[in-house]
């Protein structure tokens, strides 16, 4: 029985060997951790890639799993695009180290970590558990300042170009295409947004640090007692009585959280439940990055009045 | 800033307008004198505008780079401590109230167990540590410390991470990738022991001595196999590496909900002296040393869903393993009827299933449902064990029920209820209470 086993475990690794050398002037594969990115690159890189995405807009990046499906987009990838700062810890780095995959490793080009080229905020001073799920390098979920993207853009095109420099020229006239078309929606989404400045807001978690940040909206408090902790009924009780005397606009979440916390508490503290698409494809109208903002106005707009 | 410009003309133009008519040659030096000095000036002015021009210009073009670099050098945590291993610690512990001690009629269990006491007891804490060795290799270790403080060292590896072309070699002591359940350790089980089949024919795991190489397809379709050459842990002492194992994987994805993991295994090994125990025909437990062949199928499933392919809110687990185990050689028994000892041949073909679903229905909640069979299947002892060892006419079987609350992904804590058979003899009702905390940046669980 050994023998023809064996055999035939040898016949398959040889076919498939022969299967997986591919044509040297295939697009580049490219496996994003995130929507966002996978937007980012198919703007930056048009027909030269096929970019994937890990995750959708309806999963919660914290929480992926290194599924075999993954792990097959991971052996395949020329380039991996992820946010970094600890986002993607649980199931990344599993991702990287099975893959068998030299190319997407930590280090190599083929690894690009979106946040190295961005300014993180709400670096904690005390790492401890205690606190919750907190990110040592500071808030992760920084795509929602388009400020950002032009950052990333400029740093992901110089990395397009490392590791496809036949094509360099192609990405930088794409990447100028995309970047004054982003400054310009920034300028419009900027005015647009004025209305939306001091405006109160109760946020799920704090994947809306940097998008009210940049839009001057007023944070009074989270559903989560702590980062990544769910709350619970005494908790968003304490949380009402906190809102009568501090009232909000509207409470906001992404397309991925429960709705059942906010519209809780937006029934019993008289404010709108406002769901965001947080990332593109969290809503039907969230279709590429540009649509995603144009969207997520239109919805806190709509939930200010 | 431009719009100085034109206002600085508009002014000389304004002050210069008022004198044209006089005719005073006084007048008229002064006048051309005063235009003189207004065009030095403004000359003087407009190239100075036009340097602050380009200067700003220059400045506003490097302002974005210059932050992007400046974010990265305030964001890189340099401290030589960044460099330390990830450290994890897992601390376990139990309430077990049972009538049996665990015994698996019909089977010789093989090798390394984790045991468990009855009442209060300290479950295995393990202490695991994992970090890049250099851009080649990765190092991980997982250490046991028992309830007395024995130390165990149950994987202790090196790993490739730059073979590429799908490759990775490992290298060391680790948990073989035979079938499913192998390769998870105590604290990532979703029942407070291990399932059956595992537990009367491998030990609760096997664990390898030697090399391990893996090559992943460039499919779509996740395609995995591996080869193992080592000696198992508790199994030999022999010089010759007695053992191998091939292993083939396949899963995907179905639609954006489902995924699955499918897989097949062979293992052979040598025992060599390879200790257990046997309940006599008088019914009392004797001495056993096998040494010979073992060889080992396993088909392993698994299948997980989650609504739109996130497991934060709900999510369901289904998990199911065949084991068919051949062995041929030399028993010697003693104690009980074997006495002094006695020894002989043994031949055995044996199998076992099981199957358990497990169900987050809200955050931080999960029930789950194991069934366990054993086939004792044929036994031949030599003719020197008859009237002293014989096979049992017994099926070994089990249900275990299980809820376990969750308040952290950190922190878990379970209620087991079990009605073990897995004694002849015996419908052992079973409690069990368990915490598993774990300390430390936990690496990330396998699929």
């Amino acid at each position: 029985m050994k023998r023809p086993f064996t055999l035939h475990i040898g016949a398959i690794l040889l076919s498939l060997t022969a299967l997986g050398t591919t044509p040297a002037h295939a697009a580049l594969n490219v496996l994003a951790c995130t929507p966002e990115w996978a937007s980012l690159t198919q703007e930056l890189a048009g027909d030269k890639a096929k970019v994937n995405s890990a995750t959708t807009a309806m999963q919660d990046p914290h929480r992926i799993e290194a599924r075999p499906a993954l792990l097959a987009q991971a052996r395949r990838a020329d380039l991996l695009v992820c946010t970094g700062a600890e986002l993607e810890i649980g199931w990344l780095p599993l991702l990287q180290r099975e893959s068998g995959n030299a190319k997407i490793q930590a280090g190599q080009p083929g690894y690009f970590e979106a946040a190295a080229f961005v300014r993180l905020i709400e670096k904690p001073a005390v790492l401890d558990r205690a606190l919750g799920d907190i990110h040592a390098a500071g808030n992760p979920h920084f795509v929602l300042d388009p400020r950002n993207l032009l950052k990333v853009a400029d740093a992901l095109t110089k990395r397009l170009a490392d590791i496809d420099p036949a094509n360099a020229a192609h990405y930088a006239a794409r990447h100028q295409d995309f970047s004054t078309r982003m400054s310009a929606a920034i300028a419009r989404w900027e005015k647009e947004a004025a209305p939306l400045r001091g405006v109160p807001v109760v946020v799920h978690h704090k994947n809306w640090s940097y998008l009210a940040e940049w839009l001057g909206l007023k944070t009074v408090a989270d559903l989560e007692p702590k980062p990544g902790v769910d709350p619970s009924a005494a908790y968003l009780g304490q949380l009402l009585n906190k809102l009568k005397t501090q009232p909000a606009k509207m409470v906001l979440r992404a397309a991925y959280q429960s709705p059942k916390a906010s519209e809780w508490i937006s029934e019993r503290a008289g404010m709108k439940a406002v769901l965001l698409p947080y990332t593109v494809g969290g809503t039907d109208k969230a279709r590429d990055l540009f649509s995603l903002f144009d969207d997520t106005l239109a919805r806190l707009k709509a939930g200010a009045q | 800033m431009p719009r100085l410009k034109p206002l600085a003309a508009t002014l000389a133009a304004l002050l210069v307008t008022p004198f044209p008519a006089l005719a005073n040659p006084e007048l008229e030096k002064l006048r051309t004198e005063f235009e003189q000095k207004l065009k030095a000036v403004q000359e003087n002015y407009e190239t100075r505008l036009k340097e602050i021009e380009g200067r700003m210009a220059k400045t506003e073009g490097q302002a974005r780079a210059a932050q992007t670099t400046a974010d990265a050098a305030t964001r890189a945590p340099a401290t030589a401590s960044a460099f330390n291993p990830e450290i994890s610690l897992i601390l376990q512990g139990r309430y077990h109230n049972a009538k049996g001690d665990g015994h698996i009629t019909g089977f010789l269990p093989a090798g390394h167990e984790h045991g468990g006491g009855k009442g209060l007891s300290l479950d295995g804490t393990e202490l695991t540590m994992g970090a890049s060795i250099d851009p080649y290799f990765r190092g991980f270790a997982n250490f046991v410390i028992d309830a007395e403080g024995k130390i165990e060292t149950e994987e202790a590896w090196a790993q490739t991470t730059a073979l590429d072309h799908g490759f990775t070699l490992k290298g060391g002591r680790y948990l073989s990738g035979i079938g499913y359940a192998n390769e998870r350790h105590p604290h990532a089980w979703d029942f407070a022991n291990q399932n059956l089949p595992y537990a009367a024919m491998l030990g609760e795991h096997y664990i390898q001595d030697g090399l391990q190489l893996r090559w992943l397809a460039p499919t779509p379709m996740f395609l995995q196999f591996g080869a193992e050459i080592g000696q198992g842990v508790d199994w030999s002492n022999k010089n010759r590496p007695g053992s191998y194992a091939l292993t083939a994987h396949v899963g995907d994805d179905v639609g954006t909900s489902h995924s699955w993991r499918a897989g097949l295994s062979y293992l052979r090994t040598k025992a060599d002296h390879r200790e257990s125990h046997w309940d006599d025909d008088a019914g009392d437990e004797a001495h056993t040393d096998f040494t010979g062949l073992s060889k080992y199928w396993i088909a392993d499933f698994v299948w997980k869903w989650a609504p739109q392919g996130n497991p934060k809110y709900q999510n369901f687990k289904f998990q199911a393993e065949y084991l068919r185990r051949n062995e041929n050689g030399d028993l010697h028994c003693d104690d009980g009827l074997c006495g002094g000892g006695i020894e002989d041949s043994y031949a055995a073909k044996q199998s076992g299933w099981y199957a358990q679903g497990v169900y987050q229905f809200m955050p931080r909640w999960r029930a789950g449902y194991r069934y366990d069979r054993l086939d004792v299947g044929t036994v031949n002892f030599g003719p020197a064990f008859t009237g002293v060892l014989s096979k049992p006419d017994f099926t070994p079987q089990r249900h275990t029920l299980m809820a376990d609350y969750n308040p952290s992904e950190f922190s878990r804590f379970r209620l087991q209820l079990a009605r073990d058979k897995g004694q002849q003899g015996l419908t052992d009702n079973q409690v069990t209470l368990q915490y598993i905390h774990s300390l430390g940046p936990h690496g990330a669980h396998k699929f």
